[in-house]
């Protein structure tokens, strides 16, 4: 594995602003005006070349931001910059180059690959849609994309159903490579798989990262993963982001309460790992409704740290020392 | 003369296909003394579940064919034993948490009427408990689990309540009668990181607290290492490695083992090791030599006709390997281990 912050320069390759996706609450009266506060005022940045890695628990907001980046969701306010131009503007007719630009490979591959076409008509789609190759290299091409992720080409004649988790979603990392993106939203592609499987895929998605140079926004729900491939690492909480530190910084130093509690959790293998956990941090409570959301700092119902301010008062973002951002009173 | 208090031997628990016979559970061996917590890791299909389900003998019947081995609970066999001394079994022994508390609970009842379900099944044949009694064991198993407001949650329908609740819910249940053996099936793995830090850590005291004897199931190592004193690593249907948690985790022998520790992504950093070579086998038409030697960089010849026994190299600490034996005196291949700075 070589170094991962070489080809790190500092230039904005998407970088979102005040984002918020409400969603309304199904069966409250429209004038209650109860939504689902599912992203609430995000605000982040990926460098061209980096993965920054997005971590949070379930219900936090992370998938909603992966797929209001990608136009699945319409967000209720803010704005994503793709290289300097706001894709959100015009939200239904979105540049047929930044469709290109920009993939992502879902969670479940089991739901994410069409299980009544074979892997040639899943791979050729985009290659056709985004015109890469003349139509009579078509199928050329579909093997050359197979070989990227080092699969057998008698792939081709096989269905989704037939192959295994790790294999599918080899397949759906093909199928994203296909039309030559910059940038390519990983949603947890490695959650539900086994270990020995996601070092396979993980290995795959890093070296894929060098060749194609490409910029990852990773999602996942797993903090010792993301120490290994990140660059930087972002925390989110009932929509909003509490941390976002340089990789190193993150686990050495975290600031975030919240950060420290899940660093705390986590199951570890050795003695050297135990030594990073943050000590004297009980994990207690549990994630509140993303439609009641707590006043004030919206984890104060779960610090172990809390002060008369938490509850009236919602933190700013403050930048710490240069590149670690906590939102929190204490910090 | 045998003091545990379950004791698998040469288990085998195939399941009927199309193909023929999977031999999903091939011999297993596995002891667990009262009182004590042990782990069996191993990743998805190698038959741990199907291990566990057999200790219960609830696997569906139709499709399950057990052609060998015995399971002894208290000296008297699981396997040939009729329906009612089994019931007694479930009844008053043993139980299990499962991996998914949102199917484990029936969603037209509520939390009550099920726990309730559970004490009045558990305490029959006995004078059998008062209403007013079932209540008082339901509130006072529900405040076990550290669940506020045990009256209200009785009422709840298991919808109402979130993941981390219902399985609290479920190791309530579990526990509610003493019970001499607890099996748990990866019960933090469908929950985030902080509750299923705080459910093992329920669980680690419950057992301890009780003196119940559990068996804990998962793939993770990490889960393992924290919460037993003994871990059975188990690889298609084999226990390959048996050792005290400490002791596997500063010496792990099993090339598998090592294959699997060196996956786990390190808190330290480090980078990610480059996988485990291939894929789990069939289990329709097995290798008659070690499962794992099409993925094992040491196999030799022996490895592939030969099924390496389950033997002791150190005190307490077995390894199926022919690695470790006579049989096998030179030490070839290379470590899998890829790693880099980060």
């Amino acid at each position: 594995m070589q170094k991962l912050n070489q080809t790190v320069t500092d230039s904005k390759i998407l970088s979102v602003k005040n984002l918020k996706v409400y969603f309304p609450v199904e069966g409250a009266k429209k004038s209650a005006h109860k939504y689902v506060k599912a992203v609430d005022g995000v605000d982040f940045f990926i460098n061209e070349g980096e993965i920054l890695g997005l971590v949070g628990e379930s219900g936090s907001g992370k998938s909603t931001i992966a797929y209001t980046i990608i136009g699945m969701n319409r967000p209720r306010e803010g704005s994503v910059l793709f290289r300097g131009q706001d894709i959100l503007k015009d939200n239904n007719r979105r540049p047929m180059s930044f469709k290109k630009d920009v993939q992502i490979v879902f969670q479940d591959p089991g739901s994410s690959l069409n299980p009544f076409q074979d892997i040639r008509q899943i791979l050729k789609l985009p290659l056709r849609v985004h015109h890469i190759v003349p139509k009579d290299r078509l199928d050329e091409a579909v093997e050359e994309a197979l070989d990227r992720v080092e699969l057998p080409r008698n792939f081709v004649y096989k269905t989704p159903t037939s192959i295994g988790g790790g294999e599918k979603q080899l397949v759906s990392i093909a199928r994203a490579l296909c039309s030559k993106p910059k940038f390519i939203i990983l949603d947890e592609p490695t959650s539900s798989l086994d270990v020995s499987i996601q070092a396979k895929i993980i290995n795959m998605l890093l070296k894929l990262h060098q060749e194609e140079k490409l910029t990852y926004l990773f999602i996942t729900h797993d903090l010792s993963l993301m120490r290994n491939i990140s660059t930087r690492v972002a925390i989110m909480y009932l929509g909003k982001i509490c941390e976002v530190a340089p990789t190193k910084v993150f686990y050495t130093s975290p600031l975030h309460p919240y950060t420290q509690m899940l660093l705390s959790s986590i199951p570890v293998i050795s003695d050297e790992e135990e030594e990073l956990k943050p000590k004297k941090v009980v994990s207690v409570g549990e994630i509140p409704s993303p439609v009641d959301i707590p006043t004030g700092c919206s984890f104060h119902t779960r610090c172990n740290r809390k002060i008369d301010r938490c509850p009236r008062e919602d933190p700013v973002m403050r930048e710490v020392e240069p590149g670690h951002f906590v939102r929190c009173h204490l910090a | 003369m045998n003091e545990h208090l379950l004791d698998i031997r040469n288990l085998k628990t195939w399941y009927r296909t199309y193909q023929g016979y999977a031999q999903v559970v091939d011999g297993v061996n596995l002891s667990i003394d009262a009182g004590k917590k042990i782990g069996i890791v191993g990743e998805s299909g190698c038959g741990k579940t199907t291990t566990m389900k057999s200790v219960l003998r609830v696997l569906d019947e139709r499709k399950a064919y057990l052609p060998e081995g015995e399971i002894l609970f208290r000296n008297q066999n699981i396997l040939a034993m009729k329906e009612s001394e089994l019931q007694q079994i479930r009844r008053r022994s043993i139980s299990m948490i499962s991996q998914e508390p949102s199917a484990a609970l029936n969603p037209v009842f509520t939390v009550g009427q099920q726990m309730f379900d559970v004490i009045a099944y558990s305490e029959q044949g006995g004078s059998g408990p008062h209403k007013k009694e079932i209540t008082d064991m339901a509130i006072k198993a529900i405040r076990d689990v550290f669940i506020p407001d045990p009256e209200r949650i009785l009422q709840c329908y298991p919808h109402q309540l979130s993941g981390g609740m219902k399985q609290r819910i479920c190791i309530a249940m579990a526990l509610v009668t003493p019970r001499e053996l607890l099996i748990a099936d990866e019960p933090g793995t469908a929950l985030d990181v902080t509750i299923q830090d705080q459910i093992h850590r329920l669980l680690r005291a419950l057992v301890d607290e009780k003196k119940t004897a559990l068996i804990m199931i998962t793939h993770s190592l990490g889960v393992v290492r924290e919460l037993v004193d003994q871990i059975y690593v188990m690889y298609a249907g084999n226990i390959v490695e048996v050792a005290m948690t400490p002791e596997l985790f500063r010496n792990p022998l099993h090339p598998y083992t090592r294959g699997l520790m060196d996956c786990v992504p390190r808190l330290s950093g480090g980078g990610i090791s480059a996988g485990i070579y291939g894929y789990v086998p069939d289990y329709v038409h097995p290798t008659p030599g070690c499962r794992f030697s099409p993925r094992c960089s040491f196999a030799k010849e022996i490895c592939r006709v030969q099924k390496p026994l389950l033997l002791e190299v150190d005190e307490g600490h077995s390894v199926a390997c022919f690695k470790y034996t006579d049989a096998f005196t030179e030490d070839e291949g290379q470590e899998g281990r890829i790693r880099a700075e980060a």
